[in-house]
């Protein structure tokens, strides 16, 4: 019975003296971090979504204090971030535009054609190796499986009905669906955007015609309707420039495919298919 | 000339990685840049020497006294793992450089079941202080050859055109195969 205390009590003993050697080093070895780096990061969300391109909100938040990285670095913060962070910094915060993310595809299960039952393995980067690469007739459009569902850290995407559809609200424009998407369908667009065109295809119009019934034919229409110079059609796509845009609507009332579409629709849309 | 052998012994003959296949995580994990991988080794060298020296003489007069050897495991993971800990303290202060390219296998060598092995041999092999440190050393100085020579290899291989299947992991443990095979060479120089 005494040599079970007597052990208990040596390892214990054992235990604590490198308990205090450690805790003494730990102070003799402190590494002094810099107060700032500690104030950034407790203003960082802390997904460690990579979304600015640095290894996590640890390695941000030490990037803003050695000056190498701008205060409003962070997506997912956005600007209510960046002005704390700003402040933490003793500089004025440059205006930061909420962006979101924006699928260029509505080919959903009912409007764009399919050539044959896929039946395999369901992710998006299997599809390359796929005749035709994947079932859909429009070899530009959203495949659906969900490669960018499963990569967003904050469940704003979704596939619904064969197309990934973002959820504005939750969406932070971290860019990791961006990076995901084997098609590059995926754009980040000012969260105020009126409208965006929501096909990526590069078809000549009647192969689209044939492939997609919500499929950009290229008429340049929209372009001709256009006031400010906004909106273009390169490659048989039509693509808005945010930047100069107004929202004024002309485009989407021409276009002939109805795929310009209001942003608040597209949010109305998703919502009604939940 | 006892130590020399027991230290050659240690670090040739009984390589640590490829004849005992002890700390073989670190030795495929870190094995990818010459520079970290000796970055490595000089941590594991530091880290097993002064770990075989303490935990011998704890042992010796600690354990053995009270004939609580039995205990002689979960008294050097304690040790070992508060020596790591002390490390990369160490290194955070004065190598940040090498603290940062290390990264997460610092700790690993928490669980570097190398360190642990050494204590435990010395112990077997009822080596006295001195003994055990130069066979810390030697295993370490072992241990540090081998990843070193894999980093190197595994730095030419980038270069070359390896088969599908083989491309990765499967090339380096066929590599750590051979090199293992090599060093059974040095079998016959004791």
């Amino acid at each position: 019975m005494m040599g079970i205390v007597w052990a208990a009590i040596i390892v214990g003993g054992v235990g604590l003296i490198l308990g205090l050697f450690l805790g003494v080093m730990g102070k003799k070895f402190a590494v002094e971090v810099d107060q700032k780096e500690i104030d950034i990061r407790a203003e960082l969300p802390g997904n460690n979504c990579g979304g600015c391109g640095y290894a996590g909100c640890d390695a941000l938040a030490k990037a803003i204090a050695a000056g190498q990285a701008d205060c409003g670095a962070c997506p997912v913060g956005g600007a209510p971030a960046a002005a704390k962070i700003a402040s933490i910094m003793g500089a004025e915060a440059g205006e930061t535009v909420r962006m979101t993310a924006f699928v260029k595809c509505s080919g959903d299960c009912e409007k764009a054609k399919e050539n044959y039952v896929y039946s395999g393995v369901e992710e998006c980067s299997v599809m390359p190796f796929v005749p035709n690469g994947g079932a859909k007739t429009c070899t530009y459009g959203c495949l659906g499986y969900g490669s960018c569902v499963k990569a967003c850290p904050f469940d704003a995407i979704h596939v619904i009905n064969g197309v990934a559809v973002v959820d504005k609200k939750k969406c932070k424009a971290c860019g990791k669906c961006v990076a995901a998407c084997p098609r590059q369908l995926i754009e980040l667009i000012p969260y105020k955007s009126k409208f965006a065109v929501s096909c990526s295809s590069k078809d000549k119009g009647k192969d689209v015609m044939q492939a997609c019934s919500v499929g950009c034919i290229g008429c340049m229409l929209c372009t001709k309707q256009c006031a400010f110079d906004a909106i273009k059609v390169e490659n048989n796509i039509a693509h808005i420039d945010q930047t100069k845009c107004t929202g004024c609507g002309k485009c989407a009332e021409k276009c002939p495919k109805k795929i310009i579409i209001k942003q608040k629709d597209k949010l109305e849309q998703s919502a009604s298919y939940k | 000339m006892n130590l020399l052998i027991i230290g050659i012994a240690a670090a040739l003959v009984n390589n640590v990685v490829l004849s005992q296949f002890l700390g073989l995580c670190p030795f495929l994990g870190v094995s990818k840049k010459i520079n970290t991988a000796a970055g490595m080794g000089g941590a594991v060298i530091g880290v097993i020497t002064v770990a075989s020296a303490i935990c011998s003489l704890i042992y010796d007069f600690i354990l053995t006294p009270f004939e609580l050897t039995y205990l002689n495991t979960i008294v050097f993971i304690v040790v070992i793992a508060s020596l790591v800990q002390f490390v990369e303290m160490f290194l955070k202060k004065c190598m940040p450089p090498l603290y940062e390219a290390l990264g997460v296998y610092l700790p690993l060598i928490t669980t570097n079941c190398a360190v642990l092995g050494v204590a435990l041999t010395n112990v077997q092999n009822s080596y006295n202080f001195i003994e055990a440190v130069v066979c810390g050393l030697g295993t370490a100085i072992g241990f540090m050859i081998a990843i070193v020579i894999l980093a190197g290899i595994r730095e030419r291989i980038e270069d070359n055109d390896v088969p599908e299947s083989f491309k990765g992991m499967p090339i380096v443990l066929l590599t750590a195969g051979l090199m293992s095979i090599a060093f059974f060479g040095f079998s016959g120089i004791l």
